[in-house]
């Protein structure tokens, strides 16, 4: 009970204490303004250090934004190709070349369907015979077994399963189809690899993202050794722990802005190295289907992951290490 | 302003620094505080500092009770005092004008102020021509006296120095002495630990003696 007094007297204390500072707004900030400032000369002052932290830092935000842009030009390469979920729609027996020819164009006019092509039982009958070596067995056939198929694309270059199935609903619920088939193997184990991509470089990240925070922090602990003796005096004179702590957060927060800045220079330098030769490759395939690396969001990303990291990873160091510092 | 009540100090380990203090510091007093080196004198100081807490008794500094005072708050009370080190403990990586400004800086003054206050401290201690020199290159009687402007330019209520003149030749340190005089004369309670027995004899200030961890002696005006 005392001390529950003790204790409100003191913070209440504590809140005296902070208003009597005089701090006006402006004052607040001169002085944030000015510590951030300090924290970039003393890093300029030993720019070799530091620009070689900057460089580790670089590095490692660099490893998965690059990894991360690939594989979202990856997406994006795969929704342009014309491979979508295709649809194989096998006619019923007995149906005339004029019907089947007329289904496909009335079906052409259906929404969400990109394309038709329509294949005749000739057609299929000789390309089998090509592609299986069956062709002279299958000329002692009396009569073509194969139906008309009707070959399928959905509209729109996404992959989009759910949109698939429901067009091989409504081509299996017309009277002239036998079996609708949809391919949707490939697209599945495509959207299985993206997924399995896309897990892989969240695990790099979060472990790069530790490693960007640990380097920080063992560098902060680092300057707040050497700054031993000036935090002593400071605390000795009446500088609170957040006066202490200031200069050491900004630092933090500077590490990792320019190593975000690096990494940013990295990734855009690596890619465009890369956009020569991948738009020879997509010429080849007569694509014009070229890396995009979009700048801005990258660099703001980039900005905001290495703020956020510097000034946790910092924070780490901090937290530890300026509490054992005390006046003895 | 200093009140000890039957304040004692173990240390760690059962060595005991202090025992059983009692002595009251007026407002405005200027005292002497001796005894030879181990007899407590750093001790008794560190307790007012909040540097360490006394075992058992009471601390009060300016009618406030500091002996159990939470973290939080030290900050506080340590702007309200100006320490004086033997070892001056200036940063040497910054100006003379910076190591003045950094008990302003840290109580938030603002930055025309701070300029203001630092010059006029300077100027007291004849150190005005040599503000954007680095200590390094000063002698040791002026970088005790940069110290000092340190110390007393936040105007503390009470200035607290631990040997200040120990390693000063005696012209140097009755040059330092005096000067505290000059701050004690506008109302500042100071409060010396020193072993210069001479030198305070030399002065008509009240003084406390400690001898192995007691206050032995107790002169009028500390009483």
């Amino acid at each position: 009970m005392n001390r529950l007094r003790k204790n409100r007297r003191q913070s209440q204390h504590h809140w005296q204490d902070i208003l009597r500072r005089r701090l006006s707004p402006r004052t607040f900030l001169q002085r944030h303004a000015q510590v951030a400032f300090d924290s970039l000369g003393r890093l300029y002052r030993n720019w070799v250090a530091s620009s070689m932290t900057a460089a580790v830092i670089a590095i490692a935000l660099a490893m998965p934004s690059g990894l991360y842009l690939l594989l979202g030009n990856l997406e994006r390469l795969s929704g342009s190709w014309d491979g979508q979920a295709s649809l194989s729609v096998f006619l019923q027996h007995g149906i005339t070349d004029d019907k089947a020819r007329a289904l496909a164009a009335q079906v052409r006019t259906w929404s969400g369907v990109g394309s038709v092509q329509l294949i005749t039982p000739a057609q299929a009958l000789q390309e089998f015979g090509q592609q299986s070596g069956f062709a002279d067995v299958l000329g002692v056939l009396e009569e073509n077994p194969l139906p008309f198929v009707l070959i399928v694309l959905p509209a729109g270059d996404s992959i989009d399963p759910a949109a698939a199935s429901a067009l091989r609903e409504r081509f299996s619920e017309l009277p002239e189809t036998a079996l609708a088939q949809l391919d949707l193997q490939w697209v599945q184990r495509l959207a299985a690899i993206v997924d399995i991509a896309q897990r892989v470089i969240l695990i790099i990240s979060a472990l790069l993202a530790l490693a960007v925070m640990l380097v920080i922090g063992n560098t902060i602990r680092l300057e707040i050794q050497n700054r031993r003796d000036e935090i002593l005096v400071t605390k000795l004179i009446g500088a609170t722990n957040g006066f202490v702590r200031r200069p050491f957060l900004y630092g933090g927060i500077w590490y990792g802005v320019l190593g975000a800045l690096l990494a940013w220079l990295v990734v855009e330098a690596g890619f465009w190295l890369l956009s020569e030769p991948v738009s020879r490759l997509a010429g080849l395939y007569h694509s014009d289907f070229s890396l995009e690396t979009l700048p801005l969001q990258l660099l703001g990303v980039l900005l905001a992951g290495g703020t956020v990291l510097g000034l946790l990873g910092s924070w780490l160091a901090v937290g530890r290490h300026l509490a054992a510092i005390e006046p003895t | 302003m200093i009140r000890f009540t039957n304040v004692s100090k173990r240390y760690p380990g059962g060595f005991e620094a202090l025992s059983n203090i009692n002595f009251h510091m007026e407002k405005g007093v200027m005292a002497f505080l001796t005894g030879h080196s181990g007899a407590g004198k750093s001790t008794l100081l560190k307790l007012v500092a909040l540097i360490e807490y006394a075992t058992r008794g009471q601390v009060f500094v300016d009618g406030e009770n500091v002996t159990r005072l939470g973290k939080r708050r030290i900050p506080y009370i340590r702007r309200k005092i100006g320490f004086i080190f033997q070892e001056h403990h200036l940063l040497f990586d910054r100006t003379v004008f910076d190591n003045v400004a950094l008990p302003l800086i840290i109580a938030g003054y603002r930055h025309q102020e701070i300029g203001r206050r630092v010059r006029a401290a300077l100027d007291k201690l004849g150190l005005l021509s040599k503000e954007r020199l680095y200590p390094i290159t000063l002698s040791g009687g002026e970088q005790q006296r940069v110290g000092i402007a340190r110390a007393v330019v936040n105007k503390p209520m009470l200035l607290l120095a631990d040997e200040p003149t120990g390693n000063l030749d005696p012209e140097l340190s009755r040059e330092i002495m005096s000067l505290f005089s000059l701050f004690n004369d506008v109302g500042v309670s100071v409060l010396i630990a020193s072993h210069d027995i001479p030198l305070i004899e030399t002065l008509d200030y009240p003084v406390l003696s400690l001898d192995q961890g007691r206050l032995t002696h107790s002169a009028a005006g500390a009483a």
